[in-house]
């Protein structure tokens, strides 16, 4: 469906005549060149499109390769698999909350007022931190309920340790929500898919549902330097009966530390790379 | 001697190889309303920006309230307040929660007091249990009107108070503002296109172009110097380098201008 139609030309010898064309594919094609040249604009926007089908093979992958070898694994050890993938979510609900708190306020355009306000950087932090551990609540609690209630799973059964677990996986949360904000400071909201897929990351080498050692060697050395490995293993110790690893603990506890003052660096440099370039009031796509 | 609100020394800003403001200096005292005139690109939003905080310079000195804001700008955050185009209140909240949100922010314990006066003043309280996105431009105006004076701000920065406001309500925001600085003597730092607004609201004029101060005075002044009978005028004939005063002060851009000295 296309008919010419032919407009308005200039006096000067130098004009352009223009040529106008009711076409649906030129239309079309509008729409496809705006989202294409965002697309071009914003690496994390191409980045999404192939991240998600690797980590849900290598996740699932690993998991397989484990089953093979370990066909009673889960019958040792009733509902290791339900509380892992509890424990999983807090992690994930932590970082989401934090993350998407912080994109709330680029969303609503209220950054700017938060930036010119008694608000200091740190306070604006332990907010963000504070809501994620109230939005990671609301979505676990009902999950646990439910799975006491449909598989007989209490995760609370895992007693004291659970709080030590849930707060060294809230703070490894927090880590990459600042990281995340920070991205999102430095490249504009490009980057806010991040929020969502940052995490999986590193879900294939956190050893939520089999342990460090069915991970290659290299692999393995990669596990044992984020603080989620040794949750998940700590958690597997307890429900296989070989009691709390105060060891694992500590390690987890070190490596969140480091991680934390990592982040906290990185959003503290982008706030102020925002501040020198004058991004906190126009941040966008 | 009375502290000066605003102290600007020689502050340039550059993004690369642009210049966005070059060396200007100026000062606002208590109770004193400037303009920033200029195109667009003439360094206004980028000086507005800088004095909120939100924008580092790339040298000079900024003290707000005595407070070099370029070392450390919180301890006089709670004494100034703001309004721009590039920012929005949360619009799923009412414009109750917005107001106790920024209540809450600049620390104001009598916060139901404050929102009961601002309602009254700026005629809210119809619009308290609505969302704030819901509002058409002049209630939003009125509602951000009320957040920049939540505080009731010693220092008022406003980038285009009154852009796409239709006129009538334009002119009751100028006069309520009138108002706030009659009774509070607050000091006022006001970015505009809009001449009336300009000439209305105004004590005294910076006129910009690429970046510097290239004159000042009061309106009147200005208008006696380039024989106009209003200010879009002057502005023409700064914009497009015409008419220019002879006066040996006014035919270079100008530095190190103190306006609360004219």
């Amino acid at each position: 469906m296309s008919d010419s139609l032919q407009i308005g030309t200039r006096s000067s010898d130098t004009a352009v005549r223009v040529i106008r064309k009711d076409s649906s594919l030129m239309r079309v094609q509008a729409v496809l060149l705006r989202h294409l040249y965002l697309m071009r604009a914003s690496w994390p926007r191409i980045f999404e499109l192939m991240y998600w089908p690797s980590i849900q093979i290598v996740i699932w992958g690993f998991f397989t390769q484990f089953l093979l070898t370990n066909s009673s694994y889960v019958a040792q050890a009733a509902g290791v698999l339900v509380s892992a993938v509890l424990l999983w979510d807090v992690l994930f609900r932590a970082q989401l909350g934090f993350s998407l708190s912080f994109l709330e306020e680029l969303w609503s355009r209220n950054i700017g007022n938060l930036a010119v306000s008694p608000l200091r950087p740190i306070e604006f932090l332990g907010s963000l931190m504070i809501m994620s551990a109230f939005r990671t609540l609301i979505g676990i609690l009902p999950a646990t309920f439910i799975a006491i209630l449909f598989y007989e799973v209490s995760i609370y059964e895992l007693g004291l340790p659970l709080v030590l677990f849930f707060s060294n996986l809230m703070i490894m949360g927090w880590s990459i929500g600042l990281m995340v904000c920070a991205l999102i400071l430095r490249v504009g909201l490009g980057a806010e898919s991040m929020a969502w897929l940052t995490i999986f990351l590193i879900a294939p080498v956190s050893a939520i549902y089999y342990p460090v050692d069915i991970l290659p060697g290299w692999l393995q050395s990669i596990a044992w330097c984020l603080p989620t490995a040794p949750v998940f293993e700590g958690m597997r110790a307890i429900l296989f009966h070989q009691g709390f690893s105060l060891e694992l603990y500590l390690h987890s506890l070190g490596l969140n530390a480091i991680y934390l003052a990592i982040a906290m660096g990185l959003f503290i440099w982008s706030y102020h790379v925002a501040r020198k370039r004058g991004l906190l009031l126009q941040i966008g796509e | 001697m009375t502290q000066l609100s605003i102290e600007v020394e020689n502050l340039c800003k550059s993004f690369d190889e642009i210049l966005a403001v070059r060396n200007i200096s100026f000062t606002v005292a208590p109770g004193e309303t400037v303009a920033l005139l200029g195109g667009n690109g003439a360094g206004k939003t980028t000086t507005i920006s800088i004095l909120l905080g939100v924008l580092l310079p790339t040298s000079g000195t900024i003290r707000l309230l005595g407070q070099d804001i370029v070392r450390d700008r919180f301890p006089i955050m709670h004494r100034i307040n703001f309004s721009s185009p590039y920012v929005d209140l949360p619009r799923r909240l009412t414009v109750r929660q917005n107001l106790m949100f920024f209540c809450k922010l600049y620390g104001i314990v009598n916060a139901r007091e404050r929102i009961a006066q601002l309602s009254d003043e700026l005629e809210l309280k119809d619009l308290l249990k609505r969302q704030t996105g819901s509002l058409s431009a002049g209630q939003k105006t009125r509602v951000s009107v009320a957040k920049a004076l939540i505080n009731e701000p010693e220092i008022l920065l406003l980038d285009e108070p009154t852009a796409s406001l239709d006129p009538d309500t334009a002119d009751w925001v100028r006069s309520y503002l009138k108002a706030y600085q009659n009774r509070t003597r607050a000091a006022i730092l006001l970015a505009s296109h809009n001449m009336s607004e300009v000439e209305r609201l105004c004590d005294n004029v910076l006129m910009m172009k690429s970046g510097q101060i290239v004159d000042q005075g009061t309106p009147c002044e200005l208008l006696q110097r380039y024989s106009r009978t209003n200010l879009e005028e002057v502005f023409l004939d700064i914009a497009r380098d015409r008419n220019r005063p002879n006066t040996s002060e006014s035919t270079e851009p100008r530095e190190n201008i103190e306006v609360g000295d004219i």
